[in-house]
């Protein structure tokens, strides 16, 4: 990673929380996890977020290709519900210690 | 036979799958109207007298390897991609957000769309940083704000430009393993300098003329709090 510029952080994804996993009563299904993305409220807003890419990043004790974080990548697939949810996939499924933390939501694949 | 220039030819008998055509050997017969040839020349076919044969300038060289089985021949594929749509927001002079990479949240300035369906973009340099460069349509922001770029001349600038240089390699022998692997990476050639300033001058005149571009261009673009992109109006 180039360090070249410093302190300007800039943040062009939106937080979102990962809620749990896409299920029923008593079953739940791994491969599609539920996303609570930050200011969406409605069904109707969600349309802009469908197809954008997200990405799960945790910290590990293991350096892997010269760090500690991972990432596990998906993109939003529909929404759930009325009230802003979303369904996510990841590349992978995620953990279910993730369960409540954050993920980031990309503005790309943009279509503006 | 006057030669022509002919256009290639498509095949008059396509391929379904490897090793099966279209049309039975009857109807290409049909097809390739060989039936009006004969016709034309009285119920046989054309021939003419066969030239002294050619001496064979060069004996055939019999090739070293034959593959142990049949190798299949690859189907041939034709498909040609068509160019990727530009966005009707995104016109030369329009200024965008990249949203990745690098250079992620600075405003650029869209030159031009290449060949290859990349986006061609300027900071311009002076300004924040970004030399011309090549981006992808999908992780950009249009912006309604648009800059004249009548001025700028961008002909200069294709894909092969933005080709990685492919370096000659020579074989080392064993002493020279050990002796001064690197060369020294090369900086950017002065040619390159030159273009980027050459199309930053144009832009910078025209730049001038709005209040306040300049420093918007050398912002950068942040989501802050409170802020959501599916409200926003770009």
């Amino acid at each position: 990673m180039v360090k070249g510029r410093q302190g300007e952080r800039v943040r062009l994804y939106v937080r979102g929380t990962i809620l749990g996993y896409k299920r029923s009563k008593s079953n739940q299904y791994p491969n599609t996890s539920l996303i609570q993305i930050e200011g969406v409220n409605s069904k109707e807003e969600v349309a802009w977020y469908q197809g954008k890419k997200m990405a799960y990043i945790y910290k590990a004790k293991v350096k892997q290709d010269g760090t500690h974080y991972r990432c596990i990548w998906g993109k939003v697939i529909r929404p759930h519900g009325n009230s802003g949810v979303v369904r996510a996939k990841f590349k992978s499924n995620l953990p279910p210690k993730s369960m409540g933390a954050r993920v980031r939501v990309f503005m790309y694949p943009s279509n503006i | 036979m006057a030669p022509k220039q002919r256009t290639s030819r498509v095949t008059r008998n396509p391929e379904l799958i490897r090793g099966v055509r279209k049309h039975s050997r009857s109807q290409m017969y049909h097809k390739r109207g060989l039936w009006a040839i004969k016709a034309k020349n009285g119920g046989k076919f054309p021939h003419h007298e066969k030239k002294a044969a050619v001496a064979e300038a060069v004996a055939e060289k019999v090739s070293k390897f034959y593959p142990a089985d049949d190798v299949k021949k690859p189907l041939s594929n034709t498909r040609k991609h068509k160019p990727t749509k530009l966005r009707a927001s995104i016109t030369p002079g329009t200024v965008l957000i990249i949203l990745t990479g690098r250079f992620k949240g600075k405003r650029v300035v869209f030159l031009m769309q290449l060949s290859s369906g990349l986006l061609l973009v300027t900071g311009p340099f002076k300004i924040n940083g970004v030399p011309v460069r090549r981006v992808n349509q999908a992780y950009v922001i249009a912006t309604s704000t648009k800059v004249d770029i009548s001025e700028v001349n961008a002909d200069k600038f294709d894909d092969k430009y933005f080709a990685k240089q492919v370096e000659k390699k020579k074989k080392k022998g064993e002493s020279e393993f050990f002796e001064a692997e690197k060369e020294d990476k090369s900086s950017l050639p002065v040619e390159k300098k030159d273009d980027q300033k050459a199309v930053d001058a144009a832009l910078l005149k025209a730049l001038e003329g709005v209040p306040d571009l300049k420093a918007y261009l050398g912002a950068r673009f942040s989501l802050k709090s409170g802020m959501k992109p599916h409200e926003l109006v770009f």
